[in-house]
């Protein structure tokens, strides 16, 4: 288990307030004028060697990701752009770093932005968290007053601006073309790449999209050190903490920061009081936000929580919001559930995403009655292949792999429905 | 994205305006975004005609709440000078914007999956028994919508329902129907939790912290 020492959200329930002057004694804006000082090489090295990735489902190199905004201006400004539009089923560990730990974000927007050369960060928050907003904003006017935000911000000699955009309920502008469109105050519809977004991104300026988890991170690591950050986790690809969210069917569901890689039994048993009824009791866990496959309890026993251990078995670390379902689910209607999700919070552009997602939760309420035949689970399959990859954002992925897995993992439970069904009707 | 109200509401007023504060407010928010863009400041807006239309439906007889009249899109579109069907277009994408009259209180129940896994099919049948209605419809006082909506983003604290900006958690059938009483009495009921656990913290006490948490008195 991660020793308090080494955890970085030490107010991430809210046990202190989460103004300026509770946030510096915990040690957020502590000479940030030094860290900055090493310079923008310094940083992104520092960002590489601690082997962060990005904390929002992707996963991908937070110094690369870095290293590919343009070193000079050629005149455009430079946008950093922190998402904070969690909406991943599953997936509420945002909310308490904007409603209790302001200041390391607001902090590492001023880092991440001074190294990729951008005086401002545009925060995009989903449109429900409206007393997450303004959290944000009141540690924003905090931090301006106290001169570490605006003209010199911190001393550091750069000058820096943060804005909170709040959304207004589309899960679509969680991708990051989307996001930027709807900044710009467009219906959020994501964008064909390339162009990708370091080169032009938000008002066609080089932009960087980070999630929240990951921005905030960022102080704490380069006090501490990348390779402090990196002996932390599994190995160096999957290093660090992370934030996990753990809901459904476990006696306490909390967030809590754990160490990347710890065993998901390790997980729900010591946080989370285990699953009800026992670990035996256990049917399905989907591991990384509704996006991700879910997997049955055999390969819940032995697995580890972090990006590649769950890629082996088919799934993925996503968000890390992780859902619980325990032997009375009934695991077809869960999945269908999800299914409805995509339905609605497709956007309409790519004809696969919009008319499948729907197809799909059609056939599925069917699936949940047994109202089909066996052959139509293949038929059901086949779809999902047919949206997977052929969209232009991961929305459509997204919509067809919790199917996916439940085919692959509970395809009896499915046919023993259908048989079920057909007795009862004749 | 689409939503169950219309944008051809029936009743639609025939002009609108901000107020003179939130006039002062337009001229605020179309500040934070670079010169030129001001089209970015769309959202914020419509958001705060909504707002605007709440506070007045709040003391209206029978009551109402926020909401979006057509006027407000095309006196919209003119302070930002942009195309009025932009700003429809926005207006009807997202889901929280109120196309039609809402009541006051607008209960969003949320059903996704780890909500559902927790309960959230009780939670909505004690809203529709005591209210006596069904999702996406009104109390004859205009007091309270119910609506269906997808993940709200607390699922640790499921089941949860928002009521206008506000988060209530770790619900049960019982403490929902208390809270839609409370709210008809015209009194704030307490936000978050309505098990009175600290945010996401384990309601047996943190697994965690423990040294900041005795700190603080929490244990």
């Amino acid at each position: 288990m991660l020793s308090d020492s080494d955890r970085i959200f030490t107010n991430i329930y809210g046990f202190e307030g989460p103004e300026l002057k509770a946030a510096q004694k915990r040690g957020d804006w502590d000479n940030t004028k030094d860290i900055l000082k090493k310079g923008k090489e310094w940083i992104i090295e520092e960002m590489k060697s601690s082997g962060l990735r990005g904390r929002g489902g992707a996963g991908f190199p937070t110094g690369m990701k870095w290293s590919f905004m343009p070193k000079e201006s050629d005149g455009r400004p430079h946008y950093l752009v922190v998402n904070a539009d969690e909406s991943e089923p599953g997936t509420c560990k945002d909310r308490d770093i904007l409603r209790n730990e302001p200041h390391k974000l607001l902090e590492g927007c001023l880092i991440a932005g001074f190294a990729m050369g951008a005086h401002a960060a545009y925060i995009y928050v989903r449109g429900e968290y409206y007393n997450e907003n303004s959290a944000m904003w009141k540690a924003i006017e905090e931090a301006y007053d106290k001169g570490l935000l605006g003209k010199n911000a911190a001393g550091t000699g750069w000058d820096f601006d943060v804005i909170m955009h709040r959304g207004a309920g589309a899960y679509i502008c969680g991708e990051e073309t989307a996001l930027i469109e709807s900044i710009e105050g467009k219906k959020g519809q994501p964008r064909n790449k390339p162009p990708f977004p370091a080169m032009a991104g938000l008002y066609s300026c080089p932009t960087t999209v980070n999630n929240v988890e990951t921005i905030a991170v960022v102080p704490t690591i380069l006090r501490r050190g990348g390779s402090w950050f990196a002996g932390l986790g599994l190995n160096e690809r999957n290093a660090g903490t992370k934030l996990f969210c753990i809901s459904g069917h476990v006696n306490q569901p909390c967030n809590v920061e754990e160490e990347m890689g710890i065993p998901l039994k390790e997980l729900i048993e010591k946080h989370c009081g285990g699953v009800r009824g026992g670990w035996d009791n256990l049917k399905a866990v989907i591991p990384g936000g509704s996006s991700t496959p879910l997997m049955p309890k055999d390969v819940c026993d032995h697995i580890h929580m972090d990006f590649d251990s769950l890629k082996e078995v088919g799934t993925g670390l996503g968000t890390a919001g992780v859902i619980v379902m325990d032997k009375d689910t009934d695991v077809i209607q869960a999945i269908c559930r999800l299914s409805q999700f995509y339905m609605h919070e497709s956007c309409g552009q790519c004809t696969p995403c919009r008319e499948g997602a729907g197809w799909l939760w059609r056939v599925m309420k069917r699936m949940v009655a047994g109202n089909a035949t066996i052959d139509e689970i293949d038929m059901l399959y086949d779809v999902t292949k047919e949206i997977e990859g052929h969209t232009i954002c991961a929305l459509g992925d997204a919509a067809a792999w919790p199917v996916q897995g439940l085919i692959k993992h509970f395809r009896s439970e499915m046919e023993h429905r259908i048989v079920e069904y057909r007795k009862a009707a004749a | 994205m689409k939503k169950p109200f219309e944008l051809h509401a029936d009743y639609q007023p025939e002009s609108f305006e901000f107020t003179k504060a939130n006039k002062k407010q337009v001229e605020k928010l179309i500040a934070l975004y670079p010169k030129g863009k001001q089209q970015s400041a769309v959202m914020p807006l419509l958001d705060l005609a909504q707002r605007q239309v709440g506070e007045e439906g709040a003391k209206a007889e029978p009551a109402y709440g926020g909401w979006i009249p057509r006027a407000a899109m095309d006196h919209i579109a003119e302070v930002l000078d942009m195309p009025e069907i932009k700003v429809y277009e926005v207006a009807t994408f997202y889901s929280m914007y109120n196309t039609a009259p809402v009541g006051k209180y607008l209960v969003q129940l949320c059903t996704t999956t780890p909500c559902w896994l927790c309960g959230s099919d009780d939670v909505v049948n004690a809203c529709k028994d005591h209210l006596g209605i069904g999702l996406n419809e009104t109390t004859k006082d205009g007091l309270f919508t119910l609506m269906e909506v997808e993940c709200l983003g607390a699922c640790v604290n499921a089941p949860m329902v928002q009521i206008n900006d506000d988060y209530y958690e770790d619900l049960t059938s019982d403490s929902m129907k208390e809270l839609l009483d409370v709210l008809a009495e015209g009194l704030k009921p307490k936000i978050g939790s309505q098990k009175g656990r600290k945010a996401s913290m384990a309601i047996t006490g943190p697994t965690s912290l423990e040294k900041e948490a005795k700190k603080a008195g929490i244990v």
